[in-house]
């Protein structure tokens, strides 16, 4: 964006303090439209015709250096691209890569039916949400355009989430788009070859489309002439190649598109970029190789600036670091990592159940309260203040110690008489060493658990109730 | 229409304004272009051709004279500009000017001529910017140690079936990991030196050193126990005992006795571990306090900023290398050192290890010997992008992976061309 203090932002609001955005001031208004936590249209007053001209003035100089563009209709749709920063501590990085894994026109329809299914059925639960992928690329390889509409509309009819019709033949494109045409499908792709006829479908049609050239002059060309034909909803794919000195060249393509759009602020190719880990199935033959190789181009582009990716392997082994490694690099910096101290309870715990120590580290919190809710383990849980640090550093920092326990349970008004009757609270196995302390200086009984609160269900069929001493 | 116009006219008409570009327009026949009567279909087809022809040219001719015409298509309805052909244009973006002050260069491992008795060294650090940028090639590629340790201990099932020959015994294990995976570098853990584990003296441990300094010809690594009291004592006991070798000392924090193994280095000729926990400001201190206070050499000093496991910290691990990194770059002299990452870390992620999720809600997350090594790669993967040089490591297949893409994206890996134009169409 090309406004960088609140103050710049202020003088283009209605500065009257009406406070409908919610918050207090016009000012503060202007400080989260800086950090983008606010949109324009959030500022009611600022919508009014008497506004429209600064709203538009607003809205072109707020606008993330990086185009926005959106794949997909209703609540599966996906932004793509739209950062403003090279490095993600300079703000944070918007809309995580998206995900889309392949099908293909040759499937047998019960194949393409559960591969469907288990794209659009993955998830890994982490901190306090479920990390999923977002899209189906179907890829043309029988070159007959019926059949490939016959399997995109089959994709269609089986799930909600946006798709991606690959082919770069503009015939085998049409046919498919008039299939899915009002689900906003992302076309792929147009190339120095079949541009004209390409750009005729994202007219016509009015979709997104991925511009394909591993030679960046092209790719610029092929963007120039798209934007002065009226496109916008572009994407352009630098070539992935998956080994060897093309593979370097294609990391050094992202750098310099990214580079180009965000710090040089060439806005005709400050566009979402695309990437094809796919590519390491072109080389590799062994499931596991490939599998391995395809995250390992994932990760590397992933963290340098692909905007979107077509995967294909869906071996949980390669989905799970996918998914970390996007929430990785897109959490946003600015949120703080820590919850609230204090004792909370999980289920209905009664005057029988345990009483878990664990520390205020967010990750840690969340973990620990998702391995004992999901297990219906009824219980109290004790985040102790350790600064957002885990469980080890904060034993061996000095961050978790004996009195900071105490302190968080008289904080709390957390009576151990009264709200149990074994008098007895549950170390984490990583502070078993706090024990003899914790025992002088609350006087309770300390058992140590498991390091791991995944083994904590285990822990309790042996160890709980504890055996009266 | 009140009034008819003859196309003949109107081409005479523009032929009179002398316009170059109309000279390709064929204007047959006197036909009357009127809307009133009927027309063949091939007949109304071929008149609108012409007739757009002409608008065309009445339309560049505003265009010349300056009339603002395309405003007059704006709109939905309007026919949006064709081009013929592709803009022709040339891609171009600049250097980092900014990244004027590289990182310090660092050489562990002596040779006999240096006083030592490695066959090789190992050099890190010298980026003039972030790492496998185009901007400036790095000189060193990314180097890995391999974890040996000094008595048996818990590991992943993944890792331990690889050591389960060599886990009594330092000085076979570190043969191994150099002959059968490669391992650049070897790490001894002296862990058994924690007075809360078996309290081995410091004499002892040093034997231990000894013995993998005969076993290999690669730089080590001398790594303590993480027991703050005893560390200084065990690592300038096993400086002493490797003298001249230009071993890694680690680590030095701020919450031990970091002038007792910066002097040990300095006596004996090592390089000393910085270690910080995830905190810029600490490592620039700690940083500082070994070369102002304890007078240790700039090419005596490696950074650890602490390495969490992908999905337990690895974002501020990441962010705190890059930005650590970056101000090197950019001219901070206390922080322009060569960074390693204890990738090992990534095996405390129960992804990593765990038989199966304990979540229910969670998809199956399939076979854990696969899971592993893949949450190492990864983690050290986004670190060396970060600006990581040394990582060490403990699985064979990690260590192999890892170095497969840092030195293609280094620059020393050949393969085949491929042809990627065929990918859609592939079958997979």
């Amino acid at each position: 964006m090309k406004l960088n203090s609140p103050l710049q932002v202020y003088k283009y609001l209605p500065q009257i303090n009406c406070a409908e955005c919610g918050d207090a001031t016009c000012m503060a208004f202007a400080a989260h439209l800086i950090d983008r936590s606010k949109k324009l249209e959030d500022c009611p007053p600022l919508l009014k015709d008497e506004f429209k001209k600064k709203y538009l003035e607003l809205e072109s100089l707020l606008a993330p250096e990086v185009r926005e563009i959106i794949v997909g209709r209703g609540e599966h749709a996906k932004k793509i691209g739209g950062d403003d920063v090279l490095y993600r501590h300079q703000l944070t990085f918007f809309n995580p890569t998206t995900f889309a894994y392949d099908v293909w026109d040759t499937m047998a329809e019960q194949e393409l039916v559960d591969r469907i299914n288990n794209i659009a059925n993955f998830r890994k639960f982490y901190v306090g949400k479920f990390l999923k992928v977002d899209m189906v690329a179907v890829r043309c390889v029988s070159g007959d355009a019926l059949k490939f509409a016959s399997a995109v509309k089959k994709v269609s009819e089986t799930t909600e989430l946006p798709l991606v019709l690959c082919s770069f033949d503009p015939a085998v494109l049409r046919a498919a788009l008039e299939v899915v045409k009002d689900k906003n499908p992302l076309i792929y792709a147009a190339t120095e070859k079949n541009w004209g006829e390409v750009a005729e479908l994202a007219l016509n049609y009015k979709v997104p489309v991925v511009l394909s050239s591993s030679d960046l002059d092209k790719l610029r060309s092929l963007a120039l002439t798209f934007q002065e034909m009226g496109i916008k909803e572009l994407i352009l794919d630098p070539g992935t190649y998956p080994q060897g000195k093309q593979l370097k060249e294609t990391f050094e393509r992202c750098i310099k598109l990214r580079r180009a759009g965000i710090k040089e602020g060439q806005k005709d190719i400050a566009l979402p970029i695309m990437a094809l880990p796919l590519s390491a199935w072109l080389v590799y033959n062994d499931a596991v190789t490939a599998s391995y190789w395809e995250t390992v181009l994932a990760s590397v582009f992933i963290v340098r600036y692909a905007d979107i990716m077509i995967l294909h392997g869906l071996e949980p082994y390669a989905m799970l670091p996918q998914v970390h490694l996007r929430d990785t690099i897109y959490t946003d910096p600015r949120t703080p990592v820590k919850v609230a101290p204090g004792v909370n309870e999980i289920g209905s715990p009664t005057k029988d159940s345990p009483v878990i120590i664990t520390t205020n580290f967010a990750l840690t919190y969340y973990t620990v309260e998702s391995d004992l809710s999901s297990n219906k383990i009824n219980c109290y849980i004790a985040a102790v203040d350790t600064d957002g640090i885990g469980v080890e550093a904060a034993v061996a920092g000095g961050q978790l110690t004996a009195a900071k326990i105490k302190d968080t349970f008289q904080k709390a008004g957390f009576d151990f008489k009264e709200k149990t009757d074994h008098s007895t609270l549950i170390l984490p196995g990583l502070a078993a060493r706090l024990q003899g302390d914790v025992e002088d200086v609350t006087g309770l009984r300390v058992m140590i658990g498991p390091p791991d609160s995944g083994r904590i269900p285990g822990w309790m069929e042996k160890n709980w109730p504890p055996k009266p001493k | 229409m009140t009034k008819k116009i003859k196309l003949s006219e109107l081409g005479s008409l523009l032929g009179g304004l002398d316009i170059e570009a109309l000279e390709g327009v064929k204007i047959e026949g006197d036909v009357e272009l009127d809307l009133g009567h009927m027309l063949n279909p091939q007949m109304a087809y071929a008149l609108g051709h012409e007739a757009a022809q002409i608008a065309h040219h009445l339309i560049n001719i505003s265009r010349i004279l300056g009339y603002p015409v395309d405003q007059m298509f704006s709109g939905t309805a309007a026919k949006p500009i064709r081009p013929s052909r592709l803009i022709e244009s040339k891609f171009s973006v600049g250097r980092m000017e900014e990244w004027k002050t590289p990182i310090q260069e660092v050489t562990l491992g002596a040779t006999s001529s240096d006083g030592g008795s490695r066959s090789s060294t190992v050099t890190l650090g010298g980026e003039h910017a972030l790492p496998y940028y185009f901007d400036n090639p790095m000189p060193h590629r990314n180097y890995i140690t391999m974890d040996v340790f000094d008595m048996p201990i818990n590991m992943a099932k993944a890792v331990k079936s690889n050591y389960e020959d060599v886990i009594n015994s330092p000085s076979e294990w570190a043969k191994k990991v150099v002959r059968d995976f490669g391992a650049d570098m070897v790490t001894v853990h002296l862990i058994s030196t924690d007075p809360n584990i078996k309290d081995t003296s410091p004499a002892e441990a040093a034997k231990t050193v000894e013995e993998v300094l005969q076993a290999v010809d690669v730089p080590i690594v001398i790594g303590g126990s993480g027991n703050p009291e005893k560390d200084p004592v065990v690592l300038e006991k096993a400086a002493e005992v490797a003298e001249g070798e230009r071993c890694l000392l680690a680590s030095a924090s701020l919450n031990l006795d970091y002038a007792r193994i910066a002097e040990a280095a300095k006596k004996y000729n090592h390089v000393v571990l910085s270690w910080t926990q995830l905190e810029i400001n600490a490592q620039k201190e700690l940083n500082r306090k070994l070369m102002k206070q304890c007078g240790v050499a700039r090419e005596n000093i490696l950074m650890d900023p602490t390495t969490a496991a992908l999905g337990y910290g690895l974002d501020y691990a990441y962010t705190n290398m890059e930005r650590i990194r970056l101000a090197g770059l950019t001219g901070d002299a206390e922080l322009n050192f060569p960074m390693s990452s204890g990738t090992t870390n990534a095996w405390g992620a129960r992804e990593a290890w765990m038989v199966a999720s304990p979540l229910k809600e969670d998809s199956d997350w399939g076979p854990r010997e696969y899971r592993g090594p893949i949450w190492e790669i990864i983690t050290g993967l986004t670190l060396s992008l970060a600006g990581n040089d040394l990582f060490m490591m403990m699985h064979p297949t990690a260590v192999q992976v890892l170095k497969e893409i840092t030195q293609t994206l280094y620059g020393s890996k050949e393969a085949e061309p491929t042809n990627i134009d065929n990918w859609i169409t592939a079958v997979i």
